[in-house]
């Protein structure tokens, strides 16, 4: 799946970035040590956006490319905040044979925002996952906690009114 | 060194035990076909090209990353080998644009050559290209990425001989594409135009921005005045692009070939490289007598000038206030010839042909227009100049030999050797020492700046005064130097740098040769000594003796680093940053 870069302007405070030299001073030296500063960058920031990226390539002195390289290589890595509305599609066989395509595709036009994306106001933001394990539910949409299945292309207008 | 004895296709062979199979078999003078693994710069396995079979292994193994052991078996050419190459270049042609016939590689093309040798049906899996974006967002450099077959080159060239990595390999899979990080422009990072990746590209992913058209119409166009000049390393160069061995002197032909062109002038750029030189020398002179700031940079690389901006910005002030060779005969041009000649400078175009694609950069830096318009119009490179009089019909072979045009045609052996690393200083010291002895030097020769390294040091003694030099070709050389310059660890009085490794002569404009070339043949070696035979050759050694910087000191420029020469010679820097 390609990555698109965040549109959500960034929101970084000093006492985050200082924890994240402190990661980095942590791990000086130590070979292999790209991978768990990014994932608790990650931990600090809930995503990885140009503004940290920088920080760790400045520090580090491994080149921005590199780092940008390795974030979108690994799914786990997230280029996007999570929106205060997380919506994920399911895409499991059982849910994409019952076509739950059609409601992603439905979601995306509704708010506007592509698979793996983030409003640029941080409101909504859409993942398509794999199997969440609910396939007599087919398809099936969680928006934050809340779980809806069976679910229609047509009745993602109503499920919006609540968010 | 220790060996091992080991067999190639059933025949035995003693290797030194830290070689690759790849490197083994190419003691044996037996050919592994490589794409991705480029000699000292990429050995990554990832191609699939270099497969070989050996006993007792399990499966095949790729041989430019695997190491010969004692009593190994190696089998190069059976037919599962072959079956298995010709199988994975089909899988590369799979999601590559065979748009082929209008190619800028095609016929120089390593995919190509080896699909040819291969037998290889183009359309054998057939598959939806991946979408890609060509980015033509730089002034010096293109990425096609449907020409793109992932090979890794760009991207070691870029990070491990230069030390730039503003490219890397972005996303995955399928969709893995070369790219900056968070797929900016190449024209919004620190890129420096050096080029060294276009000639790392096995295909026609990576090229020049094309500026021949231009040129043909300024010449096609009867009211511009159009004049060329070229710089010292092409006329090393030049003839492989029609088939000459690297290291093939073709200066008189090349100027016959200009000529043909139709310019209106034809002039050697080798004579503003002594003018560089005279004022540079003049410059470190008066830095070291006066308590200037010290060290010295030469600044006729504009990669490295671009680099030194963004990666080391506090160095900008040690840079020459000197313009390039390049820019200085433009600014000459317009102003005093100009001048003498009854011309506008507003009807002159003004070419230069050079080793590199940071010089189109550098053409549309600020502060480089001595009469108002920028000195130089067009910069093209060594393989542009090539297609050109490919182009134009003309027979370079056949050619017989012509001379520059007046008054610009004299170079001295100093301005030669600009094109090597190393070259720049030794013109610079054979200046600077008269300057400060007040007599002529008994020997030209300064032979520990010379050679391919990437590092050298030296110290002189000019008179009563110890001068201490360095010289680093290839950017991650310069970067390693600086750096321990930065820390307190070294200290020199002048330094050169140029930003690719062995300087000019292996510029990212210079003719791509391919991988069965470059890792076998010492490019640099055999082109530097072209410009060192011409040096040896040359009765004037000494930049201040050429007899039309002399001249155009005593008709315009009065005298070095005078009002005048600052006016028309000098520029400045930015602190870009990164």
């Amino acid at each position: 799946m390609k990555k698109n870069p965040t549109t959500v302007a960034f929101q970084g405070t000093a006492e985050q970035e200082e924890i994240l030299l402190s990661v980095i001073e942590k791990y000086r030296g130590v070979k292999g040590s790209m991978m768990p500063i990014l994932q608790e960058a990650q931990e600090i920031y809930g995503y990885l956006p140009i503004e940290v990226q920088k920080i760790i390539a400045d520090n580090t002195g491994v080149s921005l490319a590199e780092i940008y390289g390795i974030v979108s290589f690994y799914s786990q890595f997230m280029l996007n905040p999570k929106g205060e509305v997380s919506i994920s599609v399911c895409l499991g066989t059982a849910c994409y044979v019952k076509g739950s395509q059609d409601v992603l595709d439905k979601i995306k036009e509704k708010i506007g925002v592509e698979t793996g994306g983030t409003s640029p106001d941080g409101k909504y933001s859409l993942d398509a996952t794999r199997c969440v394990g609910a396939c007599g539910l087919a398809p099936v949409v969680i928006i934050n906690n809340d779980v809806y299945g069976r679910v229609k292309a047509d009745e993602i207008d109503t499920i919006m009114t609540k968010y | 060194m220790d060996n091992v004895n080991i067999k190639i296709n059933g025949r035995e062979y003693q290797v030194p035990k830290t070689s690759t199979i790849l490197e083994a078999a190419r003691m044996a003078n037996i050919h592994i076909p490589t794409l991705c693994y480029l000699k000292d710069i990429n050995a990554i396995g990832a191609c699939r090209l270099c497969l070989v079979e050996v006993k007792g292994a399990r499966g095949m193994v790729t041989s430019c990353v695997t190491m010969v052991n004692e009593g190994m078996e190696v089998y190069t050419n059976t037919s599962d080998i072959l079956a298995a190459r010709k199988i994975n270049l089909e899988l590369v042609l799979s999601n590559h644009n065979k748009q082929c016939l209008s190619c800028i590689r095609s016929t120089s093309c390593e995919l190509q050559k080896l699909c040819n040798d291969y037998g290889v049906d183009e359309d054998y899996f057939t598959s939806n290209e991946t979408e890609t974006k060509k980015d033509e967002s730089s002034v010096s450099i293109i990425r096609d990425n449907s020409k793109c077959i992932l090979c890794r080159r760009c991207v070691a060239a870029c990070g491990n001989v230069q030390g730039i990595g503003v490219i890397g390999a972005n996303d995955r899979g399928y969709d893995t594409h070369i790219g900056s990080a968070f797929e900016m422009d190449l024209a919004d990072t620190s890129c420096v135009n050096c080029g060294q990746c276009i000639v790392a590209c096995p295909v026609g992913a990576l090229y020049e921005k094309d500026d021949t058209q231009e040129v043909f119409d300024a010449l096609a166009d009867p009211q511009k005045h159009v004049a060329i000049c070229t710089a010292p390393s092409v006329r090393a160069t030049l003839g492989e692009c029609f088939g000459y061995e690297p290291g093939t002197e073709v200066e008189g032909k090349m100027v016959a070939a200009l000529k043909r062109l139709g310019f209106d002038g034809v002039y050697n750029m080798n004579f503003t490289a002594d003018l560089t030189i005279v004022e540079e020398a003049n410059e470190f002179v008066e830095r070291l007598t006066n308590g200037g700031k010290l060290p010295l940079i030469t600044s006729c690389s504009p990669g490295w000038v671009k680099y030194c901006e963004h990666y080391f910005p506090e160095f900008t002030d040690n840079l020459s206030t000197c313009k390039s060779p390049q820019q200085m005969f433009g600014a000459i041009y317009k102003t005093y010839y100009a001048q003498k000649n009854g011309l506008d400078p507003k009807d002159i175009v003004f070419v230069s042909a050079i080793p590199c694609t940071a010089k189109k950069f550098e053409v549309t830096r600020e502060d480089q227009s001595a009469a108002g318009i920028p000195d130089v119009d067009i910069a093209i490179t060594t393989r542009e100049l090539g297609r050109m009089i490919d182009k134009a019909g003309i027979d370079f072979k056949s050619l017989a030999d012509e001379d520059f045009d007046a008054p610009f045609m004299e170079g001295s052996g100093a301005g030669e050797i600009f094109g090597a690393t190393g070259g720049v200083m030794e013109a610079a010291l054979r200046t600077a020492a008269e300057t400060v002895l007040g007599k002529p030097l008994e020997r030209v020769d300064f032979e520990d700046v010379r050679g391919t390294a990437g590092i050298k040091r030296a110290t002189y003694k000019l008179g009563d005064i110890e001068v201490r030099v360095a010289i680093a070709s290839g950017l991650a050389n310069a970067k390693r130097l600086l750096t321990r310059i930065r820390e307190g660890k070294e200290h020199y009085d002048l330094i050169e740098i140029m930003a690719c490794p062995g300087g000019c002569i292996n510029g990212g404009g210079q003719p791509t040769q391919p991988a069965s070339v470059r890792n076998t043949v010492n490019l640099r070696e055999k082109r530097a000594d072209v410009l060192y035979s011409a040096d040896s050759k040359n009765v004037i050694r000494k930049s201040h003796e050429n007899s039309a910087v002399k001249m155009l000191y005593d008709k315009f420029l009065e005298k070095p680093g005078s009002k005048k020469a600052h006016e028309t010679l000098h520029t400045k820097y930015i602190k870009r940053g990164l």
